[in-house]
């Protein structure tokens, strides 16, 4: 089921001003993303880690949206080390894993759980509907920012519809097979979704023209830039800073 | 399939996302202030379309439809697959920020390549077949063209990911032939049952 699953309204991150954290969080993933050195991600994932920690997201949570990437990274695992050139470590099976091999891997595996922790702090402690409104702050075109709006306001709705479809079938003794009844009861179930979808968008559309939308929409939510947010983005950005620092100046 | 977040090199992170800057500009361009609500509600369908899962053999792929979706929203489907990717990243962590360019690219230029090599077939009100197998191919290519340029941003990347390259392809094979197969029944579907949800596109055109 499709669910934001965000919690503890009175963290220290629920409490920050979203754009803070977009604009941290942005800047912390490219820096990570674009090093290399042991030292510098190491200091990123301790980083991050500890902003999970000060944000409170429960470690189930934490854990559980961790997944998703960690498959990816195992998926890699299961290559890199045998596919890169250099010093042999080990052979298995007339495969050599090779030391540099090892070592990227793991260098890819702490990059991407340090961004995504950060990314993590940013999702749980933050409505995605928040989200879009500081995005709209952060003068993402106004379009673009719409159409988020739209789309994740209707996911629900079409998703619910999907069920329902679903349902219908297995009332009707629909058995998933690997053959072409079944594709072709899958398309024309998701070629059913598209016709309510695009129904629906008629008549929300007629509605929204009732009410006459013009194609603006107004945010209700205003924005206030307070002293703890001043203080916690530039605390963040230099840290961020350091981040760089550490990759570049190569001073450990 | 998503690229996660740490593993490309930044220039082509930097190139993805400059790619899907311009063709999110051209597809927003596309976009008139009155049609949000139509491509919001259309692209939440696609992301629902793609929690669909469908059975191959032991195991269950999840659906794609990006042909289908160049199909139906043409340029569009920049804007609107940026917006899915966003959104899966935020609710279900595929994916990411600094990969959000590459990934939609990846996802969003089969999209549009398929619209402009199969559209034409759907304007031209062809017969059954031949309009079953444009359908058919252009959810076939769509899913390869994705596979293709996968690939092709991890080998890009460093020779070492050239084997989890090769596999990622090999993986998108399979999965290629539901997609055009799903992509035909559900085209066929359209035209009889809302032919005008296929030619929306092209009628501006006329």
């Amino acid at each position: 089921m499709i669910s934001e699953g965000y919690t503890n309204k009175n963290s220290f991150a629920y409490q920050l001003d979203p754009r803070v954290k977009i604009v941290a969080v942005f800047f912390f993933s490219v820096i990570v993303a674009v090093s290399n050195r042991f030292v510098a991600l190491s200091a990123a994932l301790t980083l991050a880690l500890c902003i999970v920690m000060l944000a409170k997201v429960s470690p189930k949570e934490f854990v559980r949206r961790l997944i998703p990437v960690n498959i990816f990274i195992l998926f890699l695992w299961i290559f890199l080390p045998f596919s890169t050139q250099g010093k042999p470590l080990l052979a298995i099976a007339g495969l050599v894993a090779t030391y540099e091999g090892v070592t990227y891997a793991a260098q890819i595996t702490i990059k991407s759980n340090a961004i995504m922790a950060a990314l993590i702090v940013l999702i749980s402690s933050t409505p995605i509907l928040t989200l879009g409104h500081a995005l709209h702050e952060l003068k993402v075109p106004q379009k673009l920012i719409h159409l988020f709006f739209f789309t994740y306001r209707y996911i629900h709705v079409i998703h619910r519809e999907y069920l329902r479809l679903l349902n219908a079938m297995k009332v009707r003794a629909f058995n998933p097979g690997t053959n072409m009844h079944t594709y072709k009861t899958f398309a024309h179930l998701v070629g059913m979704l598209l016709v309510r979808s695009s129904d629906r968008a008629e008549r929300v559309h007629n509605a929204m023209l009732c009410r006459n939308f013009t194609g603006r929409l107004y945010s209700l939510k205003h924005f206030s830039f307070n002293r703890t947010d001043c203080l916690s983005l530039f605390v963040t950005l230099s840290l961020i800073a350091a981040l760089g620092l550490l990759e570049w100046t190569r001073i450990m | 399939m998503h690229i996660s977040e740490g593993v490309l090199s930044p220039s082509i992170l930097v190139a993805g996302a400059a790619l899907t800057t311009a063709g999110v500009a051209i597809g927003l361009k596309h976009i008139d202030q009155k049609d949000i609500p139509t491509v919001g509600i259309l692209s939440a369908a696609f992301f629902v379309a793609s929690l669909v899962h469908v059975p191959l053999g032991p195991i269950s792929v999840h659906l794609i439809l990006n042909g289908l979706l160049g199909f139906i929203l043409g340029w569009k489907a920049f804007p609107a697959i940026l917006v899915g990717l966003t959104l899966q990243a935020l609710l279900f962590q595929y994916g990411g920020i600094t990969t959000l360019g590459v990934n939609t690219l990846n996802m969003a230029l089969p999209a549009v390549t398929c619209y402009y090599f199969f559209g034409r077939v759907v304007r031209n009100n062809s017969g059954r077949l031949g309009f079953s197998i444009a359908a058919f191919a252009c959810g076939c290519c769509a899913v390869l063209l994705s596979g293709i340029l996968v690939a092709l941003s991890l080998y890009l990347t460093g020779d070492a990911f050239l084997l989890a390259a090769k596999v990622a392809v090999a993986a998108h094979l399979p999965v290629m032939l539901i997609e055009g197969l799903l992509t035909a029944a559900c085209t066929l579907f359209l035209r009889r049952v809302k032919p005008e949800l296929l030619e929306g596109q092209y009628a501006q055109k006329l």
